[in-house]
């Protein structure tokens, strides 16, 4: 109901001029998402900000590949396990992939749960979420681990072009981080949407806000992009 | 139809999810079995070592089927207004300017390197 009232702009006053009038063009209700909350709005526009980051990488990735006369090491063979005497290509980033699409769905249940208000459900999917999140990382951890002792390092590895490494470092590493950052984040909403917040309407420490149940939706935005950064990664970074 | 009736009652922005957002599980769940066998497909590409134009055609195409199934359902931005959806999908397009100008300066770079450094070698 607010909403309707602010959009009927007063056509009857005479917009002012100068810096008043600046002030006013910008501060007055020009909303463009009409239906979607500020929150969710700004987490959009973060993540439109986030894909150019990531772009740039790949970007920089893609420049260093094509540029390089020393040929690019194999990520098939980089990235094989030999697993019970089974020595088998790009497993472990096969896995990783399926961990980290698994914790979408969790996600994206989750967040309808949510909106079904049924905060039990919701809180349990959302540290499913976070446990997927984690084992990610910590298989990105036992990568990383493998690979610098191999010799991996960001100015050259065993196998080919030096700049194998830096791309190879500076991409996951990165990825790795906002996946992190993801699992921090959910455990945060989980614990509020278990202790009932959303139920009893209890105002946040910080911005002394009546929160909702949209705050998983939110939070979910961020994980999913999560996800979808590493399809990306997964095609170009691993399977190219 | 739901967004007719959005538009018709200018819900604000709490009730229309509480009505736009009540999707069955199972949604999610054919979508989460469909990014598996996307995935295991993108992996397979890799596993029988095709190569080539297949390869990279196949790659790519599971790539975008993916990451249209993740944004579309997953974050559901199949159920916004156009506006947002436009707002947020159009400009990462540019990036494909990017990647063309980096593709072009890359390839001098690397007849550069060719030239003038690999003879000596």
């Amino acid at each position: 109901m607010a909403e309707i009232v602010l959009t009927n702009i007063d056509k009857r006053r005479t917009p002012a001029g100068g810096w008043r009038g600046i002030a006013a063009d910008w501060s007055s209700d020009q909303r463009a998402f009409k239906n979607v909350s500020w929150g969710k709005a700004m987490m959009w526009i973060f993540l439109l900000s986030d894909t150019f980051i990531f772009g740039c990488f790949l970007l920089s990735y893609m420049t260093a590949r094509m540029s390089t006369t020393v040929p690019w090491p194999n990520p098939s063979e980089v990235f094989a396990l030999t697993i019970a005497g089974q020595h088998i290509p790009l497993i472990l980033i096969a896995i990783m992939t399926f961990v980290l699409i698994s914790s979408s769905g969790t996600m994206a249940m989750a967040v309808n749960f949510g909106y079904r208000r049924d905060w039990r459900k919701t809180a349990v999917l959302m540290l499913v979420t976070a446990a997927f999140g984690a084992t990610f990382v910590g298989m990105q951890a036992f990568e990383w681990t493998k690979l610098i002792m191999e010799g991996v390092r960001p100015w050259g590895n065993p196998w080919g072009a030096e700049q194998f490494g830096s791309c190879f470092f500076m991409i996951t590493g990165f990825h790795g981080t906002h996946v992190t950052i993801g699992v921090i984040f959910l455990i945060i909403i989980a614990r509020k949407v278990w202790r009932g917040d959303f139920e009893t309407e209890r105002r946040g420490f910080f911005t002394s806000r009546k929160g909702n149940y949209e705050i998983v939706e939110i939070t979910g935005l961020y994980w999913h992009f999560v996800d979808l950064v590493w399809v990306f990664i997964f095609a170009f970074f691993y399977l190219w | 139809m739901a967004e007719v009736t959005l538009n018709a009652t200018l819900p604000t922005a709490a009730t229309a999810h509480a009505e736009g957002h009540q999707h069955p599980i199972k949604l999610y769940l054919v979508v989460w079995g469909w990014l598996f066998v996307l995935s295991t497909c993108s992996y397979l590409v890799d596993y029988f070592n095709l190569q080539g134009h297949l390869r990279w055609s196949l790659i790519v195409l599971f790539m975008m089927l993916k990451a249209g199934l993740i944004v579309a359902v997953f974050m559901h931005m199949a159920w916004e207004r156009l506006a947002l959806a436009y707002a947020i999908l159009l400009p990462p397009l540019l990036l494909l300017v990017f990647v063309g100008i980096m593709a072009f300066e890359s390839d001098y770079t690397l007849l550069s390197r060719i030239v003038f450094f690999k003879a000596g070698v």
